[in-house]
Order: structure tokens, then C-alpha cells, then sequence
């Protein structure tokens, strides 16, 4: 049986916080070397812009601001609640931090062509 | 009828499945208690002072950490009528129900959770204003009784050896703001080190299960800006609440 | 006495603070820049010999090398059984790719 603390927003939270982060983690080094790419002239980089072209990039592309927006949002609880005598609950704060998540996830999709 | 199923063993063992009638207002030690009385003598638990003061009688029900003298059984069950009693979790099963709170104790002491002074009787009555800040974030605290259901409901304790745990931490935070002690030094080291409050990680289910309704993740938070504080060079280890 | 483990979170802290201004920064071009679709053109454009540019992408790259292997430690010694001076190396090693890396890719957009 699941523990109970695992069925907490806290908890929930702190996971998504977590794998957030991993997954930054892992892309942040393909971002770079993409970028770096201009090096050898607009076109190259331009050849790589193309690529995001694809809905299914795009898509990924959502994603990857979604996990952005989320893993910052979720950070930024926790300095709250360590710096800030605020006392939250618990289950309206993690709403809120996915909530403005989606929010950022959404402007990009309506501006995204 | 309640379907109970109980944990047998140590840490290996299985779940027993005993059928104990439903009764008014029954708590989940009446059933404990009725198991080990009419079922099976061999069930090893722990209960004090059934009144909800001593915490001695700690354990998971339905996977939530909570005190059986606390808990009726209509609100563990809700709609249903099954009941899982299992031990502690993060702390050494002795026995079916019972644990071994030796570690958790021993994180007490190391965390600092002791009081020291060097006052003697020839020195004049320590002057404790009640309503100052650092009082009241003691007081915020000094409730604990030491049940361990914060330490049992603590992933970063399932996860981590080193973790001091949420009780010794909200203890070692009450003994920071009690004016009277004087190894604040030593205990904010304690606390800095690995397994310190540097490791929790705010999942706040210490806070959500405490039966007294103390909130250690604020306690630890109060040791993490002391902590800052110091390695910004703060000398003063007194840290006050930012209330 | 400095533990280890205190100026990591020390330094996990501060640079979350940090990249919250980083990120918010980043996220508002993002939106920005993707209305009527991205070009290389278009990215140089903003990035070209700007020092603004430059100077925030430089701080935001340094924060994001020291905090994201911090955060890792974390994961790799809760949930793994990795620990101990072979991590702590591998996930140095790791902070300073993500610096160089970073550092030459804000240099490409600033210099191109």
C-alpha cells in the first residue's frame, strides 16, 4: 500500500520539483551545444531552427517551457516557506505553482506559429 | 465485522487477517487491544496511556502514521471495513507492532535536542519574556513527546540514513531560541552537517501528521536561515523567528 | 567551521534566487521570440554584440552549473546507492561542461 505521505501535495510537489529538474538537467547540455551551433554562421543555427518547425518539436517544445516555468515555480515555493514566515496550505500553494505553470505553458502555445 | 490485517514478524513477516466486530466509538487500539486479548496472545504492540499523551502507541493505520488512541476506527475505515495495521516505518521492527526508537532518539542527541546551561544556583532567575519572538517559536514547538509519527511519515528518512529527521530538528530549533542554553555553537554545527536540516526537502508530511499539531518543517526552516546566516558570517548563533 | 554539505545548500539557495530572475527573464523572450516562428536571423539579431545580453547569459549559465549537479547530488545519493568522492568528482566534471559549454554558447550568439 502506497504510504500515506505519498498521497500528499506536499509531496507531490517535492516529486514533480524533482523530476523537473532531472529532466533539465539532461537537456540543458543539447540546448547549449544547439546554440553554440552559430558559431559556424546563421545558417547552421538556421538549419537546426528548422527542425523546430515540426508539431512534434513544437510539442516538445511546450513541454520543455512547461518544465521550466514548473521546476521554477515549485523552487520558488520552497524559498517561501524557508525564508518567509508565511504559513501556507499546503494544497492551495502546489495548485497555484502548477496553475502558473500551465499559465506560462499556455502564453507559449499561443504565440508559438 | 472489521477485517484487520496485522503485521507479523520483523522485517520479514506477513499480515495476519483477524475479524473483529464493529462497536461504537471504537478506536483502533480497542481493536489492537481485542486482537491480542481474544485472538492471538502472541501480537505484540504498544499502548500507555490511551488518552492521547504519551504516543506510545504510534503506528501506521491504512498507511498514515497516526496514534491508535486517537484514531477512531470509523475514520481510519470511512465507508469500508478494512483496517492495516502496520509498525513504524524508518525505524527497526522488534516485533509485530513494536519498534525500536533507539535510532531515533540517539538523531535527538545528535541533532543537539539536549539543554545545557552554564547558569549555576548562585546565578539570579533567568528572565523569559513570554511574548518575545524567540520564546514563541519555542513554545511553537516544545509540545513534542517524541511518538515518532513525523519520522515515520518522513521520506527523507526512508531515503537517507543520515537524516536527522524532522522531531530532533524542531527539538533542536526550540533549544536554539530558549535564551537559557548556552551550546547553541555546537548544536548549529550539528545541525549544518550532512543529514542536517540541509536534507529536507519540504515535502511537509511531518507537519500534516503531527498528532499535536506542531509543524517541523517551519522548526527546520528556522535552522536552514540559521545555517545561511552563519555561512554569511553571522556570529550571533540566537536566531530569532522572522515572525 | 564550513561543511560541505551546508555551502551546497547554501549555494543551491542563492542560485536558485538567481535563476528565478534568469529564468522569468528567459521565459518572457522565449514567448516573445517565437511569435511568427524563430530564425537565426532573428536570435542574432537580439544576441549580436549586445554586452546586456551577454553579461545576463554569462551569470545565468554559471548559477544554472552550480545549481542544477547540486540537485543531482541529491537525487543520485537518495535514490541511488552512488555517493561519496566518485560522485561529488563526476558531478564537478559535470558542472564544468555545462559552464563551458554555456560559455560558448552565449560567446557564439554574442560574437556572430
Amino acid at each position: 500500500m502506497m504510504p500515506a505521505s505519498h498521497r500528499q501535495p506536499g509531496f507531490l510537489a517535492a516529486l514533480l520539483h524533482r523530476l523537473s529538474g532531472l529532466a533539465l538537467a539532461a537537456f540543458l547540455p543539447l540546448h547549449f551545444l544547439v546554440l553554440a551551433s552559430a558559431l559556424r554562421g546563421a545558417d547552421a543555427l538556421d538549419s537546426i531552427l528548422v527542425v523546430t518547425r515540426h508539431p512534434l518539436v513544437k510539442a516538445a517544445e511546450c513541454g520543455l517551457v512547461l518544465t521550466l516555468s514548473l521546476h521554477m515555480a515549485l523552487g520558488l515555493r520552497v524559498l517561501v516557506i524557508e525564508l518567509l514566515p508565511w504559513r501556507e496550505r499546503t494544497a492551495a500553494a502546489v495548485s497555484l505553482c502548477l496553475g502558473a505553470a500551465l499559465a506560462v505553458g499556455l502564453a507559449f502555445l499561443l504565440n508559438v506559429p | 465485522m472489521l477485517h484487520v490485517e496485522v503485521w507479523r514478524g520483523t522485517e520479514q513477516g506477513h499480515l495476519q487477517e483477524f475479524a473483529v466486530p464493529r462497536r461504537e466509538h471504537q478506536t483502533v487500539l480497542d481493536v489492537v487491544t481485542e486482537i491480542q486479548r481474544e485472538h492471538d496472545a502472541t501480537l505484540a504492540y504498544r499502548f500507555a496511556c490511551r488518552v492521547g499523551m504519551c504516543g506510545s502507541c504510534a503506528m501506521v493505520v491504512n498507511g498514515r502514521p497516526r496514534w491508535t488512541c486517537r484514531t477512531r476506527v470509523a475514520a481510519a475505515v470511512g465507508s469500508g471495513d478494512r483496517l492495516r495495521l502496520e509498525p513504524l516505518r524508518n525505524c527497526t521492527v522488534v516485533k509485530d507492532l513494536a519498534v525500536d526508537m533507539t535510532r531515533f532518539f540517539d538523531k535527538w542527541r545528535d541533532a543537539g535536542g539536549v539543554f545545557a546551561s552554564e547558569q549555576t544556583r548562585d546565578d539570579d532567575f533567568a528572565v523569559v519574556p513570554p511574548s518575545s519572538p524567540q520564546r514563541q517559536a519555542a513554545d511553537a514547538g516544545i509540545e513534542c513527546i517524541g511518538c515518532g509519527v513525523c519520522y515515520s511519515a518522513c521520506d527523507v528518512v526512508a531515503w537517507d540514513a543520515d537524516y536527522l529527521g524532522p522531531a530532533a530538528l524542531n527539538r533542536a530549533w526550540t533549544l536554539v531560541n530558549d535564551s537559557r542554553d548556552s551550546r547553541n555553537a555546537a548544536r548549529l554545527d550539528a545541525v549544518s552537517r550532512r543529514g542536517g536540516c540541509e536534507a529536507c526537502h519540504v515535502h511537509m508530511s511531518c507537519t500534516t501528521f503531527c498528532p499535536k499539531g506542531l509543524a517541523p518543517t517551519y522548526a527546520i526552516a528556522g535552522l536552514k536561515r540559521a545555517m545561511i546566516r552563519h555561512a554569511f558570517g553571522a556570529r550571533d548563533a540566537k536566531s530569532v523567528a522572522p515572525e | 567551521m564550513t561543511r560541505l554539505s551546508a555551502a551546497l545548500f547554501v549555494a543551491q539557495r542563492l542560485t536558485a534566487a538567481i535563476l528565478a530572475f534568469a529564468v522569468t527573464v528567459h521565459l518572457a523572450t522565449i514567448i516573445y521570440a517565437v511569435r511568427g516562428g524563430l530564425t537565426a536571423a532573428e536570435i542574432l539579431g537580439r544576441t549580436r554584440h549586445n554586452g546586456w545580453f551577454l553579461a545576463l547569459y554569462l551569470v545565468f549559465v554559471l548559477a544554472v552549473a552550480i545549481h542544477a549537479p547540486i540537485g543531482l547530488r541529491n537525487i543520485a545519493r537518495e535514490w541511488t546507492a552512488w555517493r561519496g568522492r566518485s560522485l561529488d568528482v563526476a558531478l564537478a566534471a559535470f558542472a564544468a561542461m555545462l559552464a563551458v559549454l554555456g560559455t560558448s554558447a552565449a560567446l557564439a550568439l554574442f560574437r556572430a
